[in-house]
């Protein structure tokens, strides 16, 4: 048994070094420890949830840092809140664009966040302490409750209460996390008192959601208000008066120890230029017009003369 | 195609990250088989309960795995570390069985030839029965490499960029350009990582193509 | 660990909509339809390609290219293109359906080509020398010959379906995906790693009954020699030269059922 292990460790050494010499692999382990040090040296690590348009925030904290000679990496397209934000606790990565109301209740299902001066205070009493959140934009993005134009009409929709008529035979669609979140099944429950006969897991406002809503595989759907599939495909948002879905501002959230005067001057000058209608056109030319999240994310620096 | 020529850049850097991922487990995955397989050859009883435990491994789905090396391994949650942990034991899995069966058909009296010339058992692995084997575990490492292209692009899921995230984006804002670019990106991979087995096992197998390369 | 076991032994996780039988429900029915699908397609096509022996490079060339497809890529592409031409749940059932069929031919077409392709020569010029037409070679000798090999891709077909039939939750289909994706969303690992221990228990269980089955089915004139044989030589070798058993060449039957590849040592 001895002579196998020898053996067989010989085996793996020697297999180990004519592989690496051939196939130009390299170590994985030395890779990971050289990404933690290029972390811990300065360099600012920028994360974005899993939709274009937080994509396309990322890519504008980045431009507006690097104009200003801080050293930025992204990784992008990190899944929902409940996968990056323990990245972000943990220093995975060192940014992202936040919402204010979201990411209170996020952190503390009982937070108020019904207007934007709440919702801001909200988020940060429940930010962990080696977080913080910088100054908010204007800029809101709410989650909403979307129907086609027909449904609206057929059952004469307007707020997301008028459902209440129609909930059994109603299909609500969200991403999967909306089934467990506090402001997705639970508070259409809560608020609205609305149980639909189903909820279908779909994605994070993309091309799922869009054809399930047209294809009337579900008849009411969670769209983000600024996704111009809204407008282009004639979609219907419900209001929200019991503002079950709150008060949802952009703001760059970012661990405490990287916030340099530096940095959050170059994020708060982006904070104060950024409005709704901006950045829904800004997400239009992304999403309808197919043009890369850094292009338009420079290009808008450069006409606010923040790049 | 022109979506491709204006991304030219960005898609190679995908395809860079793309290889890395997918060629370090084949790696790991044949280091780690070949003792495996030997093993599995060398004792008939741990045959079965290797080759079992190493097929099992195939059954878990890569996304479950990818998520959960996190908890199993320590490591953050966008570490490269655990697609490339978790691919090894695809590979792994992939590979055990071919690196046993490739040695099981070395001929009997091959060995017991090179045991009479007063080979012992270590130096007859490396210069007998692995060489011999070499064409059967050279089939089963171009499976691997070819599933490995094609698994490391779940990791998009999870914001790990290579190829894969070109399937996210586009799907994201209904676009197939950068879909179309991606799977193309991925064959071509394919069949370039497949073209290096066949060149290594080439130049590996002197005996198979006359005396010009010996 | 613990969440692990606390979700998966949590009656309320098991029953009603969305419990887990009913995920194991349309992880089956998924997975049947693909493996129905895939055999109809590649059964025939590799019969005829290794009784005439045309397009076998074709065969093994598509064979390895096929594998090459990213599953992920393939089915958003299929989503988008297929989806607005289908209504209902249709729109992303059949578009996951394609996606998975895609992957199950290449093992089945190479267990049923090669299956074919090794028919001893000598039976088959009996057969002919014998009177029989093609087709009956075909029927009457070639198939039944076959057997096995066709078994075992199906097989290996199976087991890659059942893994891979996760994917039908990435477009808000039902199957055991659905608890990966939702675990993954929510970040509940118990549901995630539950989910993913389910699909490997159903594709080992669904594999020892397909196991069952091919003991059923293949002639035992087939079968059971090459089972002796294997046993015997098995038996043989190990006593003199210390561990050649594995010189039976394809292990046992248990084992060969759990590679993914069990196709493949004879098509290459």
């Amino acid at each position: 048994m001895k002579r196998t292990t020898i053996t067989a460790s010989a085996v793996a050494a020697a297999a180990a070094l004519s592989l690496t010499a051939c196939g130009g692999g390299s170590d994985p382990l030395a890779k990971s420890s050289s990404e933690a040090s290029a972390a811990a040296s300065g360099s600012l690590v920028i994360g974005s949830a899993n939709f274009p348009e937080n994509e396309l925030l990322a890519d504008i904290y980045a431009g507006a840092l690097k104009a200003k000679g801080v050293q930025v990496t992204t990784k992008l397209n990190i899944a929902s809140r409940e996968t990056y934000v323990p990245a972000l606790k943990n220093g995975e990565i060192n940014l992202i664009p936040e919402y204010t109301g979201n990411f209170a209740k996020y952190l503390d299902k009982n937070a108020v966040v019904t207007d934007q001066a709440t919702a801001l205070a909200s988020l940060r009493k429940a930010l962990p302490d080696n977080l913080v959140a910088l100054e908010p934009s204007k800029a809101e993005d709410k989650d909403s409750v979307v129907v086609t134009k027909e449904t609206a009409d057929k059952w004469s929709l307007k707020a997301i209460g008028d459902l209440k008529a129609h909930e059994s035979e109603a299909v609500l669609g969200g991403p999967p996390e909306w089934k467990t979140r506090a402001d997705g099944v639970p508070g259409l429950k809560r608020v609205y008192d609305l149980t639909f006969k189903e909820f279908k897991p779909l994605d994070s406002a993309g091309s799922l959601t869009v054809q399930a809503l047209k294809n009337g595989q579900v008849q009411a759907a969670n769209l983000f208000s600024t996704d111009p599939n809204i407008k282009a495909n004639d979609f219907v948002v419900l209001e929200d008066p019991k503002s079950l879905f709150g008060a949802q501002n952009v703001i760059p959230v970012m661990t405490k120890a990287k916030a340099t005067p530096q940095v959050t001057e170059a994020l708060n000058a982006v904070s104060a230029k950024l409005d709704t209608d901006t950045l829904a056109g800004l997400v239009t030319k992304v999403v309808i017009d197919k043009k890369d999240a850094s292009a338009v994310a420079d290009e808008w620096l450069k006409s606010a003369q923040l790049g | 195609m022109t979506w491709f020529l204006d991304h030219v850049g960005q898609v190679l850097t995908l395809f860079l990250t793309h290889i890395r991922l997918a060629v370090i487990p084949l790696v790991i995955g044949m280091v780690l088989a070949l003792p495996l397989g030997w093993v599995a050859r060398r004792f008939p009883l741990a045959y079965p309960p290797i080759i079992t435990v190493t097929g099992l491994l195939y059954t878990i789905p890569s996304l479950a795995l990818f998520v959960l090396m996190p908890l199993i391994l320590g490591t953050g949650i966008l570490s490269d570390t655990n697609i490339i942990v978790a691919l090894s034991l695809y590979t792994v899995a992939l590979l055990t069985r071919t690196v046993a069966d490739g040695l099981a058909a070395v001929p009997d009296q091959v060995v017991q030839a090179a045991t009479a010339m007063g080979i012992g058992p270590l130096r007859r692995f490396f210069t007998v029965e692995l060489p011999l084997a070499v064409p059967v575990i050279s089939a089963g490492l171009r499976v691997a490499a070819v599933s490995n292209v094609s698994i490391v692009s779940v990791a998009a899921l999870l914001g790990i960029a290579q190829l894969g995230s070109l399937f996210t984006d586009g799907f994201a804002r209904q676009f197939l350009d950068p879909i179309v670019v991606g799977i193309i990106a991925c064959l071509l991979l394919a069949v370039l990582l497949d073209l290096l087995i066949i060149a290594l096992t080439w130049v590996a197998t002197p005996w198979l193509h006359g005396r010009r390369a010996a | 660990m613990n969440a692990l076991w606390t979700w998966l032994f949590d009656p309320a996780n098991w029953g009603g909509a969305g419990g887990i039988w009913q995920r194991i429900g349309e992880h089956l029915i998924y997975s049947g339809v693909t493996v129905l699908i895939a055999s109809l397609v590649a059964i025939p096509l590799g019969l005829w390609i290794g009784h005439t022996g045309k397009g076998r490079l074709l065969v093994v060339n598509l064979v390895n290219g096929i594998r090459a497809l990213p599953t992920l890529g393939l089915l958003f592409i299929a989503v988008l293109l297929l989806g607005p031409r289908l209504s209902g749940d249709l729109a992303f059932l059949l578009p996951a359906i394609f996606v998975l069929v895609v992957l199950a031919i290449p093992p089945i077409l190479a267990g049923t080509y090669s299956g074919v392709d090794e028919v001893d020569p000598s039976a088959r010029d009996a057969a002919t020398g014998m009177g029989m037409t093609p087709g009956q070679v075909l029927r009457d000798v070639e198939i039944p010959c076959a057997l096995p090999l066709i078994f075992s891709g199906i097989r290996s077909a199976t087991l890659q379906v059942i893994a891979t039939a996760t994917i039908a939750a990435w477009v808000s289909l039902g199957g055991l995906g659905r608890f990966l994706n939702d675990g993954q969303a929510s970040q509940d690992y118990g549901q995630m790693a539950g989910g993913a221990l389910l699909v490997a228990v159903l594709a080992v269980l669904v594999d020892l009954v397909l196991a069952g089955l091919q003991r059923l089915l293949v002639s035992p004139g087939l079968s059971a020699p090459r089972q002796t044989r294997r046993r015997r030589r098995g038996e043989a070798d190990a006593a003199p030269s210390a561990g050649a058993a594995g010189a039976a060449g394809s292990g046992s039957a248990d084992a060969r059922s759990v590679s993914v590849d069990a196709a493949e040592p004879s098509s290459t």
